[in-house]
């Protein structure tokens, strides 16, 4: 479903990725974890185009993302994805941050758009603010939200970056749930994460960066149960103690 | 429509004396220069004084100083320079009148009713920048200062107008190019500054074109080379080891 | 003073008030529709276009509108005639109108350029990820953001573009001041005129003002 090719990326002489190679099958839940800085997220953002890379590729679906003849905005409004600060649209109201993209990319009608959006917002509980504002609803209700706006587009993967780090921790759950969830119903997912506890619930495959390479790339049981890098094994130790 | 470009027109005899053009460019360049610093002296003066008045304790003087502004700020230009021009000498006791109007060659009174409205107009901004650097002074420097024993008029004077000068200097600059272009409203009142000079070619010449380019030009390098000066000078000013609150 | 003159000229200052704020009006939609476009190309990453927009705004923010007006007064005629290859001449209404246009496009490109500025990257990444493209992210998403924000400072410009509209002056258009001069003129009481037009400008100004003023605490708190 994804596949990444030997990505590398710089910022003038700085290298963020190098030569970065893995790949999510359809239906698998990868979590990517690592130090901050060591460029999960920008490999993350280059799987839907949202940060261009110089070498290798990237092939989602059969489209190849590197292409200048690729239609980006087509490949984005088939692949779903979640920011860290949820990024909701601050001057619509929840219905209409969950139709606005429904209608304007899909070119669904409104009444469809807001149905399907209704139902979506049902699915995450919170059916009952669908005419609030995104400023009158917690971080972890906003995430919740950028979910379904990501889901109503029905998208044949989705991204994740970070989802649960700008939430207040009382508030990580909720949006894990979803997560869980999601995963069990089969949704193809790559996912930046810290939460060990969810890679352990759901992932099939845990990749490990660090200093914008692919240190580790392994199945969950073997990742937890014997990191093969140093600097895996640090890191989990480090992120486990909490 | 057919027209003649030509170049050269600045090089032309006007069919005055032995004057080409281009000293009649000269000659208006040189009244709106004038008019601009003699009404930036008023307006800093000025405006110095009433944002003082406006971060004084009490609650009369910063009342006036705030009624200065407000009504220099909100009458157009335009109806300020009429104001000066037309009304204010009528007003004026007989003596003082005939004088102003009579015995001063015609281009020397507009040009002081040009300097007094650009003067007190540009001193309602001036005012406001002032206020804005001293409030943006920690109070610290303030209780300090008090604390060594200093009085009101020290404080101000060594103090808080040193430091305050420093962070509005871009401000300060924007407002002097503002009266810069401003001047050309003396246009207006018969004062032969650049743009009625300009205009004058261009209705001489009938080569608009030509005439209006070499003023535009004129403004713009004026303007970019004072902003680039402003810069320099701001840099010079900079005092060390302090970052400069006025942006970059 | 004696103000029934006053009361016989006003139609022909109520006419003259129609000009100025229709004057106005068009200036500020067309001025923040040819800004908001510059802003747009100063932000682009297309290096010529950038360069160009910055240009622009450089350019008029450097030479007075007066110049401005008078230049287009005796140019635009001309270009159009060039156009169009008539003599139709257009008017001093229409070379004034034009001439706010570009000049208040320099200015209102700043306001609508730190608007956008302010809104965060994510959000532009947000509506990329949803499959929009530049123009539908800009339009529904950015700018509606960023015009909310700059709201008062559009409209603080635009107070001043309507004191601004006197200059028209200069160009023999009976706009609101210029009606006032020359009915004082006739009935020989400019005094009474011209401060009766001062008058009205300044309430309208300060009223104007007064009300931005209350609108961006609202918006700040």
């Amino acid at each position: 479903m994804i596949s990444i090719k030997n990505v590398s990326k710089w910022y003038g002489d700085f290298k963020v990725l190098t030569d970065c190679t893995t790949e999510v099958q359809k239906g698998e839940v990868v979590v990517v974890c690592g130090p901050s800085g060591s460029g999960k997220s920008t490999l993350i953002k280059c799987v839907n185009g949202l940060e261009p890379f110089q070498s290798g590729d990237i092939i989602v679906d059969g489209i190849s993302v590197g292409s200048p003849k690729t239609d980006l905005p087509k490949l984005r409004s088939r692949v779903g994805m979640v920011f860290q600060h949820f990024e909701l649209f601050p001057h619509l109201s929840i219905t209409d941050n969950l139709a606005l993209a429904q209608i304007k990319v899909l070119g669904r009608k409104e009444d469809e758009a807001k149905k399907k959006g209704l139902a979506l917002l049902d699915r995450v509980g919170l059916s009952a603010h669908a005419a609030k504002f995104p400023g009158q609803l917690s971080g972890g209700q906003q995430q919740r939200v950028a979910i379904a706006r990501a889901l109503a587009m029905d998208p044949i993967a989705m991204l994740f970056d970070e989802p649960t780090s700008a939430l207040d921790p009382e508030m990580i759950n909720e949006v894990l749930d979803v997560m869980v969830q999601l995963a069990h119903e089969g949704m193809t997912m790559m996912c930046v994460t810290h939460e060990m506890g969810f890679a352990r619930k759901v992932a099939n495959r845990v990749i490990f960066m660090d200093q914008g390479a692919i240190v580790e790339d392994a199945n969950k049981d073997d990742f937890f149960g014997s990191p093969r890098s140093e600097r895996a094994q640090t890191f989990l130790s480090k992120i486990l103690q909490h | 429509m057919h027209y003649n470009w030509d170049w050269g027109v600045f090089f032309h005899s006007t069919g005055i004396g032995s004057e080409i053009y281009l000293d009649w460019f000269i000659k208006g360049l040189g009244w709106t220069i004038a008019l601009s610093l003699a009404g930036w002296v008023i307006a800093l003066l000025l405006g110095t004084v009433l944002g003082v008045m406006r971060t004084l304790p009490g609650k009369i003087l910063p009342k006036i100083a705030a009624v200065y502004v407000e009504i220099f700020r909100n009458i157009p230009l335009l109806v300020q320079l009429f104001v000066w021009y037309f009304i204010v000498p009528d007003l004026l006791p007989q003596g003082l009148q005939t004088w102003f109007k009579q015995d001063l060659n015609p281009a020397t009174s507009a040009f002081i009713s040009v300097v007094i409205c650009l003067g007190l107009f540009t001193a309602a901004r001036v005012c406001e920048q002032v206020r804005t650097g001293i409030q943006a002074l920690p109070k610290g420097q303030t209780n300090a200062a008090y604390a060594l024993g200093l009085r009101v008029p020290q404080i101000y004077k060594e103090v808080l107008l040193p430091q305050a000068f420093r962070i509005i200097i871009p401000p300060l600059t924007s407002e002097f190019l503002n009266i810069f272009k401003n001047s050309s409203v003396a246009s207006l009142i018969g004062l032969m500054e650049l743009l009625a000079q300009t205009k004058q070619t261009a209705e001489f010449t009938a080569n608009l074109f030509e005439a209006f380019t070499l003023a535009t030009i004129i403004y713009f390098v004026l303007n970019m080379g004072l902003m680039l000066f402003m810069r320099w000078v701001e840099k010079r000013v900079r005092v060390p080891g302090l970052i400069a609150l006025g942006g970059k | 003073m004696d103000f029934s003159s006053l009361i016989t000229a006003m139609p022909g200052l109520l006419s003259g008030m129609m000009l100025t704020l229709k004057l106005l009006v068009l200036a500020i939609i067309g001025g923040v529709a040819l800004g908001t476009l510059l802003a747009l190309a100063r932000l682009s990453n297309n290096k010529l276009l950038s360069t160009l927009a910055g240009f622009y705004v450089n350019y008029f923010r450097s030479i007075p509108l007066l110049l401005v007006i008078t230049w287009f007064y005796f140019v635009v005629p001309f270009i159009i005639g060039w156009l169009t290859g008539t003599n139709e001449p257009i008017g001093a209404f229409y070379s004034c109108l034009v001439a706010f246009m570009m000049f208040e496009a320099a200015y209102y490109c700043e306001i609508v350029r730190a608007g956008i500025q302010s809104i965060s990257k994510g959000q532009v990444n947000a509506a990329y990820a949803l499959g929009m493209s530049y123009s539908q992210t800009m339009r529904l998403v950015i700018l509606p953001q960023a015009f909310r924000k700059m709201t008062p400072l559009l409209l603080q410009q635009s107070i001043i573009l309507f004191q601004d509209t006197s200059l028209v002056y200069a160009v023999g258009l009976m706009d609101f001041l210029n009606s006032a001069r020359s009915g004082g003129d006739i009935v020989g009481e400019l005094h009474q005129f011209l401060l009766f037009a001062g008058l009205v400008y300044f309430i309208i100004s300060f009223g104007a003002s007064t009300l931005v003023k209350r609108l961006q605490k609202r918006l700040t708190v």
